[in-house]
């Protein structure tokens, strides 16, 4: 048996630790640890409600809006409001943006510079890999920054800047568009979809969503020499490495349903225990305290939260909260919203594989091309001239809980006004789902139990395997420990 | 063929650090263009020794790096840290701990700070505090050289780098790419010196102008048409809050993600150049008056002149401003004499 401490981990967003113990090759048990507190739930403490819009997108700047959207829909539950739908659909679009802005990162950054590492140079794809995707220095940098820029001047269309926008409000947006603004809008959304369907995908994107089975992925993929496209690089190298089998989760996911347009989202909600399906409650969700640098154990309701540090605490080992729901944990990401809405691809691949880093990326990638499509839709239902934000004034007395969907997976809000002023806050991000320590009956966190069986090679100090693993779920821990 | 305008000199190092931020300023500059980040660095002659969320490097590679340059067995030019110190609990700095080095981050900024030959704060938490040092601080979130408006932070107001200068605080929440691009070339050029900072220290290549410059809201402004709420069309700053006029920054001049800014974005200028703007003493999105009229009134400009001009040009506010100023398009467009519109 041996202990290692992995870390820095860079390429994800924020700081992260983890330490492990391994025996005959591979990892035994994992500690996940979030080494940062800033305590943004402390800060909101008696601020003016609508000014949770100026901090709040602040606790993330990968994720700036979806942390607005959470808050704007938390307010809105408290002033009982619902935008017009110019107003949902401008959010959905400025919301859209960042997720996939989110998944191109995270793939073309983050995840796809691993296997550019020297450990890895006896492998034939390596050198077209390397060359590709090799951090700050492959050729995919170059394609990928100036269509993801390109991509956010929807941003600047409809939101002012990104990140930390003011343009998501209770009421709606900010930012009315005009009839040749929605044309703009447009021709930006087709040169991105243009980027997609000749460097990631190699194809159109209505054929990669309609990949019903791993089979059809396959066959897909066959036809196709694998540096015709970035999409079939990550298939050969996954089917090279086997990472169907490597990082597998629980079997347990959460998604509280992405982009609402009247009570409706685009992408279901509920909850996957196991290969059966059923409905979410937030009155089920509990954080409990006992290995997080905080007084006292928990569990606790988010809606009675509390957030009290305790950096001697013994029994701790991480700033992050482990989130529950009824007591268990849950999986949440691109993988949990694409299986729990019913992709028979994304349904196939957990049947046969369960969630694994290959099932992650794939949902991930499925998932910008389901969006885009959408977004499309989205653009050509904007009534110019129209209505989009509702102006109703702000309770006294009130509570509210905002759910949305990160890249990464749940995010929710659990907010209370008293006399004007904010008397709780909490948060639970989706990387404190994911990324969660121990409870007090010991079950890990999911990336804790995935970690199990990761294989670490002969003389491996920052394992690659871990690496894999870790980045598959794309972790942001700057919202983690907000 | 190499982009590199410097080919005979030897690239300037540098190596970027987050602490009590948001990675807001990285993603931002993730959105630099023409050229895009990666291009402009290879241009500006700078070697990314490390950066958190864009190197190869992980682990042990990188904490081997630091210890080099903290002790100075590797040299050091540029050094960045983007969001703020965090040195609480009780002055220890544990409440952030670099990973894998069971040390504190503040420990780690403290002494590749002592080594750099620039020491650059990227966003206003690294500068000021920011964000991160609002409401009751519970971090105990401070600056590099300031705490707030207070100078002192980690490194102390004293503080000089080992090329004479303070910490070049490029602040913003976030910051716009373009700041941090052309202030790293000018680093990277040798050329830079005090005279090119504000009284903040802050890059006068931007605090130059205030975000009220190039406003497209300037006419309303003029005539004190306002904005009663948020997405109507008139100037924000009499009801709104919007504190452009005394804002240090090009915001309006320089286009964010292609062509927006928060005022484009129909929501009032924050101030978030400015030390302490997280903590505004009143609601962000409210103007605060006496007697009706706002407090924080333009930089540079007496009281009472304003109230003379802002009573002269409220008479003479034409009726097209009038309307437009409370609607949520612009709705009646400007209109020739000799051509009436059919």
């Amino acid at each position: 048996m041996s202990r290692l401490v992995v870390g820095p981990f860079n390429r994800v967003e924020g700081d992260l630790e983890v330490r492990i113990e391994c025996g005959d090759g591979t990892v035994t048990s994992a500690e996940v640890v979030s080494p940062l507190y800033r305590g943004f739930e402390r800060i909101l403490l008696n601020k003016p409600p609508l000014d949770a819009l100026v901090y709040a997108p602040r606790i993330c700047g990968i994720c700036s809006v979806s942390q607005s959207v959470a808050a704007a829909h938390a307010l809105a539950d408290a002033m009982d409001i619902t935008p017009p739908r110019n107003g949902s659909l401008a959010v959905n679009l400025v919301h859209a943006v960042e997720n996939i802005a989110d998944h191109l990162t995270h793939f073309y950054l983050f995840f796809m510079p691993d296997f550019a590492r020297p450990v890895y140079q006896s492998e034939p794809w390596f050198e077209d890999i390397s060359s590709r995707f090799t951090a700050m220095k492959g050729t995919a940098v170059e394609t990928v920054l100036p269509a993801r820029a390109q991509f956010l001047h929807i941003m600047g269309i409809l939101a002012g800047k990104w990140p930390h926008t003011l343009s998501i409000q209770p009421g709606g947006s900010t930012r009315t568009v005009a009839a040749a603004e929605t044309a703009r809008l447009k021709a930006v959304l087709v040169a991105f979809r243009r980027f997609l369907e000749r460097t990631l995908f190699g194809a159109p994107l209505k054929q990669i969503v309609s990949l019903e089975s791993g089979e059809a992925l396959k066959a897909w993929f066959a036809n196709k020499a694998p540096n015709t496209s970035d999409f079939g690089r990550f298939l050969h190298v996954s089917e090279s490495l086997d990472l169907s089998a490597l990082g597998r989760s629980s079997g347990n996911y959460l998604s509280y349903g992405a982009y609402q347009m009247a009570g409706t989202p685009l992408f279901a909600q509920g909850v996957w225990r196991n290969g059966d399906p059923t409905d979410f409650s937030p009155h089920s969700v509990a954080e409990d305290l006992t290995s997080s640098w905080y007084k006292p154990d928990g569990p606790e309701a988010p809606a009675a939260g509390t957030t009290d540090p305790d950096a001697d605490k013994e029994s701790a080992y991480s700033w992050c909260k482990a989130p529950r729901l009824d007591g268990e944990i849950m999986e949440t990401g691109a993988l949990a919203r694409q299986l729990i809405d019913g992709h028979p691809l994304i349904r196939d691949l957990v049947a046969r594989h369960g969630g694994s880093v290959h099932t992650r990326v794939v949902a991930r990638l499925l998932e910008i091309a389901r969006t885009v499509l959408a977004m499309e839709d989205w653009i050509s239902q904007l009534e110019p001239g129209g209505a989009f934000i509702d102006h109703t004034a702000m309770p006294d007395q009130a509570e509210g809980i905002g759910l949305t969907e990160a890249a990464r997976g749940s995010l929710g809000h659990w907010l209370s006004i008293k006399n004007g002023k904010i008397a709780n806050y909490q948060i639970i991000a989706p990387t404190t789902w994911n990324f969660s320590p121990r409870d007090r009956i010991g079950t890990p966190g999911p990336l804790e139990q995935a970690l199990v069986g990761a294989p670490v090679r002969e003389g491996e100090t920052d394992p690659v395997a871990v690496q894999h693993i870790v980045r598959s779920f794309d972790p942001c821990m700057v919202c983690t420990v907000h | 063929m190499s982009l590199r305008p410097n080919d005979s000199k030897a690239p300037l190092s540098l190596f970027w650090l987050q602490s009590g931020g948001c990675g807001g300023c990285s993603q931002s500059a993730l959105g630099a263009e023409n050229p895009d980040l990666m291009t402009s660095m290879e241009a500006a002659n700078i070697d990314v020794l490390w950066h958190p969320s864009f190197s190869q490097a992980s682990g042990r590679e990188v904490v081997s790096l630091m210890e080099d340059l903290a002790g100075g067995g590797k040299p050091l030019d540029i050094l960045c840290l983007e969001g703020s110190v965090m040195s609480g609990p009780n002055g220890t700095g544990r409440f952030h701990m670099m990973p894998g080095t069971g040390k504190p981050m503040m420990e780690w900024i403290r002494q590749l700070a002592e080594k750099a030959r620039y020491v650059v704060a990227v966003g206003s938490c690294a500068a000021y505090g920011g964000i991160t040092a609002a409401g009751e601080n519970p971090g105990d979130a401070v600056g590099l050289s300031y705490e707030g408006r207070k100078p002192g932070g980690l490194l102390g107001g004293d503080f000089r780098s080992a090329a004479g200068l303070p910490v070049i605080n490029i602040s913003g929440c976030p910051i716009h790419p373009g700041w941090l691009c052309e202030t790293l070339h000018q680093i990277a050029a040798n050329t830079y010196s005090a005279t090119d900072l504000d009284e903040w220290t802050r890059p006068l290549s931007y605090t130059m102008h205030l975000v009220h410059h190039g406003c497209a809201r300037n006419e309303f402004y003029e005539y004190k048409a306002s904005a009663e709420r948020l997405c109507d069309q008139g100037c924000m700053m009499e009801n709104l809050g919007c504190k452009g006029t005394q804002a240090r920054a090009d915001c309006n001049i320089r286009a964010w993600n292609g062509s927006g800014s928060c005022l484009d974005g129909n929501y009032p200028c924050i101030n978030c150049t400015a030390p302490e703007f997280e903590e505004p003493g009143h609601d962000f999105l409210e103007t605060p008056k006496v007697a009706g009229i706002p407090i924080g009134l333009p930089t540079d400009m007496p009281k009472a002149w304003f109230v003379a001009l802002a009573s002269l040009s409220k008479a003479a506010t034409p009726v097209r401003l009038k309307h437009n100023a409370t609607a949520d398009h612009l709705s009646v467009p400007p209109s020739d004499k000799r051509k009436p519109r059919s």
